[in-house]
């Protein structure tokens, strides 16, 4: 070997940007194999690669010796499972990709396993495909899995689904035995409302309408697997769909300050005007950034990963989601899904999980489980039993409520946007299909919040430059918990030593609405009580002030003052202190909890603690707090 | 082209996630065609900038060439460079005549351990791909290691909707692959579509050989090839039923499952 006269970096290889014929590109397709374990699907698979002459030169050789020598059979499974235990025990455990060049076409083949044990990697591998081959044991029938699968299959929103009954050669070629399962499994599909494009009767082994047609079954007429693939359509978006991009992340790595993310649905081009939800904070597209690219790009379509640049410079967070006005994601903190569980401990009602919805992250519990689906029949039982688990491998029909509004979709108008994991501890254990968006009682004020957001006029002066001003965000810091705590007394002082130390905060009591702004309510209106005094919350906010309150006056449960109050002036953030005579029964909403009455002089040195923590107070006079958020 | 942006897009997308969840993140270069390739696309998801550390696992047996390569992508591209070697090993006179799986283990794995273990990293970008060899066919975009680097490939996190694994306990760390699903003609086609700059170790110059791969000098061999342009590269694999690894001596018998399993790249 030699090695002198390589180091020049005059050679260094540049590219030559003609693109000849032979070497053009090649259209791309990722096609699942899934159905029970043992029904053929790496056989099926090697069959095709050895057939169509696909695999690397002397694999099959190589394969077949060590068989050989090993004194067992050959099996064209052998050739894609690696591991060393998946060819002990012949089956696959997990996904596999490997990559087939037909006709002009790059497809991705993703071998998922039948076993029941390894439900979550058939999952992860039909998760990525367009279409899928779904493989059914002649002798043996349609099984639990081919089932599961086939209801997998339509939940991970796979919609061209070729059937493949192998093992032909074990019932004899009968062509009854054939249709007996042909009609036994589209009846099954027909109930999910997936049509299967073929059903194509194929040994495997013995290489019968794989790649080649069949001379043992002429009274078959349709294509061979092999043709199948082909017939598969690459998924283009079918009709112009409003946008949806979440946002996954802001950059600051130079001048530019630049949003990211994946455009999800439909096109965004500089000079639209967007609006963010949840936060419904709004901004015209200046710009679209890119490396490399030349002319600059002005527009972008569904899949891609791009960067934008907003006229004006307001604070969004990953997680929100872009869209244009007059077409927005829905908003809740609630929704009806179909989901299922691929947990190593089964899910449980009320137990806290995180709720991972395109690039949001949020906790949330399960309050409701309405029924099971058993897949092998697709009905569901709830009777008179309660469900309070969701078992692994089960699929359920959930209410799901997180603890801060999400903007998602329905899955069945926007996929991306409608979908989303559940996270135990540190493991991704489930994921669900929205079906639909459930009202949640704040669902009129974040309405009314959205509107009044968007036809906000304002000043030259911005919330950032009121924030760096006064040392501190405006937020509200709210006192909740029974009557004689010592609530208004610690509010009273909270005010007295934030303004003593030059901060800008205002004790705002709801007494001092009744006899003004809310003149006009009869006794006893409660939520429009609780309105106004979220609207007026609202305003000394936009002024930058710390707003101090106790729950007091309002005769509703505070939990429900709480949500209400956090709506109407979100997202500015909201500090919710419980006081009690009694340690223990604290709400989780609480984010400080003080068993009193105590010393009042810890009390309020420990809220003024929580707000430099969170970022919301500097932590001097003079320096801009760290927490971030705009109106 | 377009097919090539759809694997662009997603790449970037996986990048940016990474960016996102990993305080102490780095990827690993090794300068061969992938993980240049990956390298570029950092640049195009952060805009011209490689917001992270770039770990090379210098075994002290690479070809000469391939340093000076590195050392001039770092100084024009601005890149953070992060060098790694296991030097008691080294010291103690560690080649290949000793094995391959005993050499790659000691200077490549564990040179990566010393690593990861003196930085503290708990992501790491690769550049491995599905198409390369069989067990690599079987991993995931954000793919979990215990604290010994181990992969335990029987009970690997789900992965959909480009929901990834990102949060695991502490001692741990996540293996990134974002080219996981290109194949090498894609990796030439990409780097012609972006005129990436590359070693001409890839070329023929002139002796009707060239390498398809690149490793340490004692164990990668180059192919017979007239190719001396990336369009003759593509027409060449295009052709080709040989594997793309044929000439790296790790990959014979089960050599990659077991060095993958202990934390092998």
């Amino acid at each position: 070997m030699k090695v002198g006269g390589w180091n020049s970096f005059e050679k260094m290889g540049t590219c030559n940007t003609m693109i000849t014929e032979s070497t053009q590109a090649l259209e791309r397709m990722n096609i699942v194999m899934v159905g029970h374990v043992d029904h053929g699907k790496s056989t099926l698979l090697g069959r095709l690669y050895a057939d169509t002459g696909s695999l690397p030169e002397g694999k099959l050789e190589k394969i077949q010796a060590i068989c050989h020598q090993q004194g067992k059979e050959f099996e064209y499974a052998f050739l894609f499972d690696a591991f060393l235990e998946e060819q002990q025990q012949g089956i696959t455990i997990d996904t596999a990709r490997t990559f087939f060049k037909w006709e002009g076409r790059q497809y991705i083949i993703i071998d998922a396993p039948g076993h029941k044990e390894f439900l979550k990697n058939m999952v992860s591998g039909a998760a990525r495909a367009e279409a899928a081959l779904l493989v059914i044991d002649a002798l043996e029938g349609v099984k639990e899995q081919s089932k599961r699968h086939g209801l997998l299959l339509s939940m991970l929103g796979v919609r061209q689904v070729t059937v493949v009954v192998n093992k032909m050669d074990l019932v004899g070629y009968r062509q009854d035995t054939f249709e007996g399962i042909e009609k036994e499994y589209r009846e099954f599909l027909s109930q999910l409302k997936v049509t299967p494009q073929f059903v194509i009767p194929a040994s495997a082994k013995q290489g019968d309408n794989v790649a080649q047609r069949s001379q043992r079954m002429p009274w078959h007429t349709g294509p061979t697997v092999l043709e199948t693939l082909g017939r598969f359509s690459v998924e283009t978006a079918r009709k112009p769909r409003p946008l949806r991009l979440p946002l996954q992340d802001v950059y600051k790595f130079d001048a530019r300050r630049i949003l990211v993310g994946r455009v999800a649905s439909g096109r965004i081009k500089v000079g639209d005007r967007v609006v963010f939800s949840p936060s419904n904070k709004t901004g015209v597209v200046q710009s679209l950034e890119a490396f490399n690219v030349d002319p600059t790009p002005l527009q972008a379509q569904s899949g891609q990963s791009i960067g934008i640049t907003l006229d004006d410079q307001i604070f969004v967070e990953r997680g929100e989601i872009l869209s244009h006005e007059d077409s927005l994601p829905l908003v809740s903190t609630t929704f009806r899904a179909n989901l299922f569980w691929l947990g190593r401990r089964p899910l449980e009602l009320r137990r806290p999980y995180l709720v991972r919805l395109a690039t949001r992250e949020a906790e949330c519990e399960i309050s409701a489980i309405h029924r099971i689906v058993d897949a092998t029949n697709l009905s569901g039982f709830n009777g008179e039993e309660v469900k309070t688990t969701v078992q692994r491998n089960e699929v359920a029909d959930v209410t799901v409520r997180a603890k801060s509004p999400l903007a998602f979709d329905v899955c069945a108008d926007f996929e991306n946007t409608g979908r989303f994991v559940l996270v135990d501890e540190y493991d991704v254990a489930g994921g669900g299909i929205i079906t639909e968006m459930l009202r949640d009682r704040e669902e009129r004020l974040r309405v009314e919040a959205r509107q009044r957001d968007f036809a906000w006029v304002q000043g030259n002066v911005r919330s950032e430059d009121r924030a760096t001003h006064y040392g501190h965000r405006a937020a509200v810091v709210l006192l909740i918990g029974p009557a004689t705590t010592g609530k208004a007394f610690l509010a009273k002082k909270l005010e007295s030593v934030l303004v003593a130390e030059g901060r800008y905060a205002y004790l705002l009591d709801a007494e001092n609405l009744r006899r003004g702004l809310d003149a006009d309510l009869r006794e006893g209106d409660a939520t429009e009580t609780v309105r106004r005094y979220g609207e007026v919350a609202r305003l000394l906010i936009d002024t930058g002030l710390l707003v101090i309150s106790t729950t007091n006056p309002f005769d509703l449960p505070s939990d429900q003052v709480v949500q209400a109050i956090k709506t109407l002036v979100h997202p500015a953030p909201v500090l919710t202190v419980y006081m009690s005579q009694e340690p223990g029964d604290c709400p989780s909403e609480a984010d400080l909890a003080f068993t009193g009455p105590e010393d009042f002089d810890t009390s309020t040195r420990q809220i003024i603690e929580s707000l430099k923590q969170k970022g919301i107070l500097a932590q001097a006079l003079g320096s801009k707090p760290a927490f971030q958020y705009s109106i | 082209m377009k097919h090539l942006r759809q694997l662009e897009d997603q790449s970037v997308y996986i990048l940016r996630e990474a960016y996102k969840h990993f305080d102490n993140l780095a990827m690993l270069w090794s300068m061969g065609k992938d993980s240049t390739v990956l390298l570029w696309l950092a640049r195009k998801a952060f805009f011209g900038h490689v917001p992270f550390p770039l770990m090379h696992i210098d075994t002290s047996y690479k070809i000469p060439a391939m340093i000076e390569y590195r050392d001039r992508l770092a100084r024009e591209w601005r890149l953070n460079l992060v060098i790694g070697q296991n030097k008691e090993a080294l010291a103690n006179g560690m080649n290949h005549t000793m094995g391959r799986i005993t050499c790659c283990t000691a200077l490549k794995t564990e040179g990566m351990k010393l690593l990861l273990e003196e930085k503290g990293y708990t992501g790491i970008i690769l550049g491995v791909r599905a198409d390369e060899e069989s067990t690599r066919a079987k991993e995931r975009y954000f793919s979990p290691r215990d604290k010994n680097n181990d992969w335990n490939f029987r009970d690997q996190p789900p992965e959909l909707w480009d929901q990834f694994k990102t949060s695991f306990p502490p001692g741990t760390h996540i293996r990134i692959h974002p080219l996981l699903d290109w194949t090498e003609i894609n990796i030439w086609e990409y780097i012609r579509l972006e005129n990436i700059p590359f070693m001409d170790l890839y070329l023929d110059r002139g002796d009707g050989t060239r390498y398809r791969s690149l490793g340490c000098a004692p164990c990668t061999s180059p192919i017979q090839s007239s190719a001396r342009t990336v369009d003759e590269i593509i027409a060449e694999l295009r052709e080709s039923k040989v594997a793309e690894r044929a000439g790296r001596a790790q990959d014979e018998g089960r050599g990659m499952e077991l060095l993958r399993k202990d934390g092998y790249m």
